[in-house]
Formats: structure tokens, sequence, C-alpha cells
């Protein structure tokens, strides 16, 4: 009768999932089954296709950027390691993280800077570390859709590219993006909190 | 030779008198109760002692999930993240304000940071949205001896194991034969009553004979599921002229709605048993049954449907606006067609109670024989309907409103989430017309600031 049980023994590698994510056993356990809801033909892994069934997901104007992050690299199966990576850029940031943190450690996939980098990657397609003003012109049109005139989105663009660039080179680059955004409080915005 | 023949007349009278004694007890328990409407309460006793059952498994299983220092897991139906209810608007603009060393002034367009609001929407939904759950059968929070709705199958200890053992045996040597006896009896004797009565002259005895040969049969049928059902606000019954509507989560929702009320049916005909029973159904009474051709002409269905409906001596007419089967944990958008008929609309609200045995038709995971198996070896199907007082469409509201009025209404009552997605969202995929609201909403945002500006 294929019952559902979920045991987080049962997720494969759970331990060293949870030292690169933070996440706690609990939400690993919420997660995985999350990740079994929408693998609807029980293939063990996850395709661009079940996301895109999300009904909501799919409203979203960036919608198809986001599940971009989930498959880097062209790749085209998304398993259970791989969704908890990028959904664990955002867990909420722990106030004790900071205190006791070995230096040596690689920085947690939740830290401000990964959050903003995260973000970065929205919106540079091309991945070459900065937002050119075509790159920018995109987002906004994703976000915008046929409701804004092409010359007033390319007056947006222009002014937001000159507004961070600090270089002159006509294009953001990633600590261009983290300067402009320094008084943001990111750690809150880019937080999704699991109920235990 | 001659040893065993005394030992078959034994085997042989014994199994005559065991059966004659079953079948008299089917007849005095189940079937007369069923023909009169009465109850001997039988089935509510069976109900608290199941209960009392489940809470004890319950209990034995954190205890052992707690000797081994684990966690049992426990389902959330509202959800596993934190949600804030904010407006696209109101986030964005909190977004600016936070980053923004200015004070807040209006001639900002565009933020870098608005992408921020997006991407965490995008990633709630991901992580739980309000659709995908909805078409799988809902999550209870303490278990009912049946393993299909098992999460925690490492924690059963061995006196729960017998315990469970024990219910498989009542459940599928016990129970299951007399469902499937009770069933057979039920359709058998709506198919011949149906037939019988359709030969009858037309008039006040053949509509009294057949009201009562439907409602006979289907009380048999609930019985044949151990349906216990609670029905509320009788008075607000359906009447002829109008139409009845309810949230669709089963089949059985039309066994258990129609062992109360005469109703008409609306449906596709079928071949096989179910196509018997139709045209058996039909000698009786009109019911509308449209052929497979006529059920893509929605002018022809609306036509129909509003004859039989202007038509007071005609029956009521029992349709599920959803179009789909639902898991009852929600009502979801329900289709304009039967509101723009015109007619008085009485809603009803069902709502199962899964502890006792999960009601949902998953039709991408079950078939038909499959599903009503799993139903005739579960517990029993409790669930409560409510009648809710009748609406009609108002002048100033078009067919889509009224029926988001009536799907308010009937969620209300039910205690299920309220939601504007269609259930076809199980087949298809979303239409672009609800990206393009997104789009419209964020681009007053940034544009609409410039004509201000502009203005200025």
């Amino acid at each position: 009768m294929g019952s559902c049980s979920s045991h987080a023994a049962r997720i494969p590698d759970v331990d060293s999932i949870q030292r690169e994510t933070g996440f706690s056993q609990a939400s690993l356990l919420r997660l995985y089954h999350r990740f079994r809801a929408l693998d609807r033909n029980k293939k063990g892994y996850l395709s661009r296709v079940d996301l895109q069934e999300i009904g909501a997901l799919a409203v979203n104007p960036l919608g198809d950027r986001i599940i971009d992050s989930f498959f880097p690299d062209g790749s085209l199966q998304l398993d259970f390691p791989g969704f908890v990576r990028v959904l664990a850029h955002f867990r909420p940031v722990d106030v004790e993280d900071h205190g006791n943190r070995d230096p040596q450690e690689p920085e947690p996939l939740n830290s401000r800077m990964n959050k903003l980098r995260f973000a970065f990657q929205l919106y540079d397609l091309d991945r070459d570390g900065k937002i050119s003003r075509h790159e920018m012109l995109q987002v906004l049109r994703l976000m915008v859709g046929v409701q804004v005139t092409e010359e007033q989105l390319e007056s947006i663009a222009d002014r937001t590219v000159q507004e961070a660039d600090e270089d002159g080179d006509g294009a953001v680059s990633f600590l261009e993006f983290t300067k402009s955004l320094e008084k943001m409080n990111i750690e809150q915005k880019m937080s999704i909190r699991i109920l235990k | 030779m001659f040893l065993l023949l005394p030992f078959d007349s034994l085997i042989v009278s014994l199994l005559g008198i065991s059966l004659t004694v079953l079948f008299t007890l089917l007849l005095v328990f189940i079937i007369a109760p069923a023909i009169f409407g009465v109850s001997f309460g039988i089935r509510k006793l069976y109900m608290k002692t199941l209960l009392k059952i489940f809470a004890w498994a319950t209990l034995r299983m954190e205890r052992g999930a707690k000797e081994k220092n684990h966690q049992l897991y426990k389902p959330y139906t509202n959800g596993i993240i934190a949600k804030d209810p904010t407006s696209l608007e109101e986030e964005i603009k909190e977004i600016r304000r936070s980053g923004s060393s200015k004070a807040l002034d209006n001639t900002r367009e565009f933020e870098l940071s608005d992408i921020f609001y997006f991407c965490r929407k995008g990633m709630e939904t991901i992580m739980d949205d309000e659709v995908t759950k909805r078409f799988s059968a809902e999550e209870l929070e303490s278990w009912n001896l049946l393993s299909r709705t098992n999460y925690n199958f490492q924690y059963i200890s061995l006196r729960l194991t017998v315990l469970w053992g024990l219910g498989v045996l009542i459940r599928y040597c016990f129970l299951l034969p007399l469902r499937i006896a009770l069933a057979f009896t039920g359709i058998s004797l709506l198919v011949v009553g149906t037939t019988v009565v359709g030969y009858l002259p037309n008039g006040r005895f053949k509509e009294f004979l057949s009201k009562h040969v439907h409602l006979m049969c289907y009380r048999i049928c609930v019985r044949a599921l151990t349906a216990i059902i609670t029905y509320h606000d009788r008075k607000n019954r359906p009447r002829n002229g109008g139409i009845c509507v309810a949230n669709h989560t089963s089949p059985i929702d039309v066994i258990i709605l129609a062992s109360d009320g005469y109703y008409a049916m609306v449906g596709q005909v079928h071949g096989g048993l179910m196509g018997v029973i139709q045209r058996a159904m039909v000698k009786a009474c009109p019911h509308v049954w449209f052929e497979r051709s006529e059920v893509k002409d929605r002018h022809l269905v609306a036509k129909r449907l509003t004859e039989h409906v202007q038509d007071k001596s005609k029956l009521p007419i029992l349709i599920f606006p959803e179009g789909t089967c639902i898991n009852n944990t929600s009502v979801m958008m329900f289709k304009k067609g039967s509101f723009e008929i015109g007619a008085t609309v009485y809603p009803v609200a069902i709502k199962y109670d899964p502890q006792f045995g999960d009601a949902f038709w998953n039709s991408s995971k079950y078939g038909m024989v499959t599903y009503l198996l799993r139903m005739m070896t579960s517990w029993a199907i409790v669930c409560s309907v409510w009648y809710l007082p009748p609406m009609t469409r108002e002048a100033e509201e078009d067919a889509v409103q009224f029926a988001n009025r009536v799907k308010s209404a009937i969620a209300r009552q039910g205690g299920l989430v309220d939601l504007l997605w269609d259930g076809g969202l199980k087949r298809e995929k979303v239409k672009d017309t609800f990206k393009e609201e997104q789009q419209k909403l964020y681009s007053k945002m940034i544009v609409g600031n410039h004509e201000d500006r502009s203005r200025s």
C-alpha cells in the first residue's frame, strides 16, 4: 500500500548534509518529505518540470530564473543534497554561529555574503561576475512583463547601473552590488524559517 | 468413503446454519434499519472504541521514539514554513526602506533589492505551496493502525504489531466480506427496484416508490462502507427546482448526500456496471445523463440543466463544481457553469474525518476498483454534512463572483482552506494570465512613481 515512512536515517548521507547546510534533523526531515512530494513520478530526483508544475512558482515573474539556480552548469537532475544546498541559503542566520565558528571552515551557506551571492547570480545570467546593462534590462523585463515600454525600462536600467557602478566600467560587479546593499537587512529579507 | 459421508453432511449443515444465521443478523441489524431509516447506534459505539485504541497506539509510538532518542515525524497541515501575509507593495517598500539610508522618498523607481522579494517568495513556494499538498491524502497526526498512513514505521513495538495484525484480520476477513455482500445487495436492489418502478404509470405512487427505493438502496450502500454521517441543519435541504453544490472529495460523496435526500444526478453515461445502474435509475425518475460527445458542448449542457431546473416538479440537481477530487483540506475554484443557470443554489459542505479512513480518491494513483477496496478495508468513513442556507445570484455579481461567494461559504462551514486555484492544476499547468497579474502589480510600483515624477 506504499507507506510514506520517512526517518532521518533513511535520508542518504544525512550527516554530511547536516554539516554542509546547517539544517536541523527535524527540518531536513520536512524538506525530505517535500522533496518526495514534488517528485511525482518517484524518480528519486527532481527535474525542471517538477518545479515548473508548482502553480505559485509559475506565476512568479522570476520563476524560471529561480528554477535555473537549482540546475547549475546545465545539469538536468536535482538530487536531495543539491535541493537542500540551494535552500540552505535561505536558512535564518543563527546568532551563535558567529561566536564559535572556526575560521578555517568554509563560510556557512546562509551567511550574508552567500545570500548576496545567490541574489547576484539571479541577475548575472552569463556568470561573468558582472551585471551588464543588458542583463539588468532582461531581469527588469521579466519582472514587468509587457506593462512597461522599452524606453522607460532602458532609462531605469541605465540609472540603476550608473548609481551602483563605481569603477565606471558600465557594469555592476559583485563588490559594487554588495556596497549598494550594505545597509540592507539581508539576513531577515532573504530568510525563510522552517517551523519545528 | 463411508466414514466421510457423515462428516460431509455435518460440515454442509454447519455451513448452512451459519450462513442462515449470518444472513438473518445482516437483515435485522443492517438492512431492515436501512429500509426504515433508523439506526441502532452500533456504528457510533464502534467509532468511540476505535478512537481510544488509536490514542493508545500513538502514545506507544511516541514512547518508542523517545527511547531511541529520535524525532517522530509529525505532519503540519498549515504548512512547514513561517509566512507573513503581506502584499507585494508593502514588502517591497519595506525592503527598500531597510536598505536606504535616505529618508523615504517616493522618487525611487527600481532598486536592486526589489529582486529579493520575488526570490524569497519563489523559494517559499518551492518549500511549501498551497496546491501540491491538496492532491495527496491528508496526513494524520495520530496513527490509525493502517499501514497506509504510517510515517513512523520503525517505532512499532511488539504489542502494537500484534494489535495491527489483529486489525488486519478484522478488516480483511470480517469487515470486507460483510461490506462486499452489503454493497452487492444494495446495488442489485437499486437496479431491480428502479426497473420495476419504471414500469408503473406516472403519478404520485410511482414518485413515492421511486424515492423510497432510491433512499433505501443508498442507505444500504452507506452501511456497506460503514459510513457514520452526521447531518447538520437539515431544514436547509435542497428543494425542487434548485441546484445542490458541494465540495468534492470522492465518488462516495454522491452516496452520502443521496442517502439523505432525493436528487437528480448529473453525469456522463458510462459503460459497464455504471451504465447499467444509470439506465435503470433513469427509468424511475428523470436524471440528467449526457453522452460523451455532448459533454464538450457547454451550451447544450447549460440548456438541459436549465430546462430541468425550470420544471418545478423535477428534483434538485446534484453537482460538484470543482470538477475533480480534492483531498478535503481545501476547496478549489468552482467552475462557473452551474452558477450561470439562474436557479437557487443550495450549498452543502462535506468534511471527512480522516482518522478512520481517508475517503480522498487520488485518481492518478488508484483506479476505481482499488479505491473501493481501500474504502472497504478501512475502519469506517466518518463525515459531517452541513446544509447551508440557499443562495441566489445578486444583481451586480456575475457568475464567477457568485461561485466564489458560495465557495467561501462552504469553506468556512467545513473548516477548509478557501483557494482560488483551479483543481485542474492536478493535471495541467497554470495559465500565464496569473503571472501577468503579478507583473502588473510590480509595474505599477515602479512606473506609477515615474508618472508622478513627470507630472511634477
